[in-house]
């Protein structure tokens, strides 16, 4: 039999977490530090929402790009949250969680070969979707030094003649770093200097802990050259709904429609309804979340300050991302030994690029309870580590 | 400040006041401070445990008592009040708009203990006009926390 494959499937990489997640289901009482998403319920008056538009029988497809109201809701709460424009009828597409943006956006705008700048530790889609858009990779680690922001000078030496696209996911997971005014103004300039775009993966835009979140696209001349990514699994505590949004100038978004219209046709209706709601009345969860967070935040921060483990203090989205350097083991290592002895579940930094390499990603989507509890036996854990290095 | 301290004391005033102090991103003795001040003024005025009785074996009945008065000359609903409230049995008592005029709550050991009260104690007074008694069945959640069924992690163990 001929071989049933595409070569550019198989040669892509599985996510590093996957074999992680195998290791850890096989232990039935660990606590785990290691998810990805928000550890509170959607907000009661969303999920009624949903329900009702269920019991009112709209269970059928939306127009492709998404539903008016809610394309209007959602260029009306950019306006007010990070002051720029959108027209919802043009440039705003309502997505398959944020997750289908980042594909799409990545399908309408390489050619084969164009390089697309992917700033690491990140999120383990970019570079995948990258590939699979015909697109080349090409990794700027970013520095612990820096905490863990992309520098004009990083992001100057990594632009050749091919660069198209660079991604920029800020407020970023893993680290838990953010990008504030000056930093963006700095890599804007080199941005139009080069002729690059940028897709701007903001979902974690509401959880950010020094003042407001700016956005790269209320800089001048960005909003042209920028697609947003966004999207209410963080900010509303909606990941399963599986909903998000693209925005970006008219000529893009154009390009991307068509991919969503062929692929996904439309994001689903019961979500969308509840979006709705959520834009509409839930600016007051979302700031109860986030105080939430920080305050998880703040105990975390201060847990490794006195157990003397190295960490730059993240100002978003809700993980920090320790170094473990000192103990002269690999983030594998050292995970799977923390998960074995002490039975955590973190996630090894490398799950997130080579980068990574040295640090962990522990996220505090967890109740004070756990979090003390797991920091207990955490501290216990690099109290044995250290006292194995001095025999 | 006083506001994060309460919003967070409200739901759990067990907390530790160190772990409250890194949590609100300032130090004990600032929280220790204002919570004192705040005992002193009156605006924190009790320290209390959510307790679900249906769940031991101890007899308990709650009521709702609607009550109907006519305020009196010069002094309105106060001294009516605290006609009412002085009774140690009565756990709640507030002055409300709509079809009447205070709601009563009354905690006893059975339904006739309950009822004597009204019929002993609360109606015979003077202002009262008329009250109506509704007797507890089911509390699916009290001060914020549902106490029918206790939240599950859903979650995946490892995401990205």
């Amino acid at each position: 039999m001929r071989n049933p494959l595409s070569d550019t499937i198989v040669n892509v990489k599985p996510s590093g977490i996957r074999k992680f997640f195998d290791l850890v289901s096989e232990m039935k009482d660990a606590i785990s530090l290691g998810v990805g998403e928000p550890d509170f319920d959607t907000p009661w008056h969303i999920r009624d929402e949903g329900i009702y538009s269920l019991e009112k029988g709209r269970t059928f497809y939306t127009s492709n790009a998404g539903l008016k109201e809610l394309k209007e809701e959602i260029a009306a709460y950019l306006k007010r949250r990070i002051h720029v424009e959108y027209d919802p009828l043009k440039e705003i597409l309502v997505t398959v969680g944020g997750s289908e943006g980042i594909d799409i956006a990545m399908r309408a705008m390489l050619n084969p070969g164009e390089e697309v700048l992917i700033p690491q530790p990140s999120y383990v889609s970019y570079e995948p979707c990258a590939v699979l858009a015909g697109g080349k990779p090409v990794i700027i680690e970013l520095k612990e030094e820096n905490e863990f922001r992309l520098t004009a000078e990083e992001l100057l030496a990594a632009i050749t003649e091919k660069t198209k696209l660079l991604v920029l996911p800020f407020p970023n997971n893993p680290t838990g770093a953010i990008m504030e005014k000056e930093d963006l103004e700095k890599i804007a300039e080199v941005i139009i200097e080069k002729d690059i775009f940028v897709l701007s993966d903001e979902i974690y835009s509401e959880l950010s802990y020094k003042g407001e979140h700016i956005s790269i696209i209320s800089l001048p001349g960005m909003q042209e050259r920028t697609i947003l990514i966004n999207g209410f699994s963080k900010a509303y505590a909606m990941t399963g709904w599986r909903l998000g949004y693209a925005c970006g100038p008219k000529e893009i978004i154009e390009q991307m429609f068509k991919i969503h219209q062929f692929a996904i046709m439309c994001a689903p209706t019961t979500s969308q309804y509840a979006a709705v709601e959520a834009l509409k009345n839930g600016d007051e969860d979302v700031a109860k979340m986030r105080e939430a967070y920080d305050q998880r935040r703040r105990y975390l921060m201060h847990a490794f300050k006195e157990m003397g483990l190295q960490c730059f203090e993240p100002y978003g989205a809700f993980y920090v991302f320790p170094c473990i350097k000192e103990f002269g083991m690999s983030s594998e290592e050292f995970a799977n030994r923390f998960l074995s002895e002490e039975k955590v579940a973190v996630v090894p930094g490398t799950a997130f690029g080579d980068c990574g390499e040295g640090f962990l990603r522990i996220s505090y989507a967890y109740s004070l309870e756990n979090l003390k509890a797991a920091l207990e036996r955490l501290k216990r854990f690099v109290e044995r580590l250290r006292e194995e290095q001095t025999h | 400040m006083r506001e994060k301290i309460l919003t967070y004391i409200e739901r759990n005033s067990r907390v530790d006041l160190k772990d409250l102090a890194i949590l609100l991103g300032t130090d004990e003795v600032t929280i220790a401070n204002e919570i004192a001040e705040m005992e002193k003024e009156g605006i924190i005025c009790g320290y209390h445990t959510l307790i679900d009785w249906d769940k031991t074996g101890s007899e308990k009945v709650t009521a709702l008592i609607e009550v109907k008065v006519t305020p009196q000359r010069g002094l309105g609903f106060d001294k009516i009040a605290e006609r009412i409230y002085n009774y140690p049995e009565v756990d709640c008592v507030y002055l409300i708009s709509g079809g009447f005029d205070f709601m009563v709550t009354i905690e006893g050991k059975t339904m006739r203990d309950v009822a004597q009260f009204v019929s002993d104690k609360l109606s015979p007074q003077e202002s009262v006009l008329s009250t109506a008694t509704h007797f507890i069945l089911k509390k699916y959640k009290d001060h914020g926390t549902v106490m029918v069924h206790q939240p599950k992690d859903e979650r995946m163990l490892i995401t990205p």
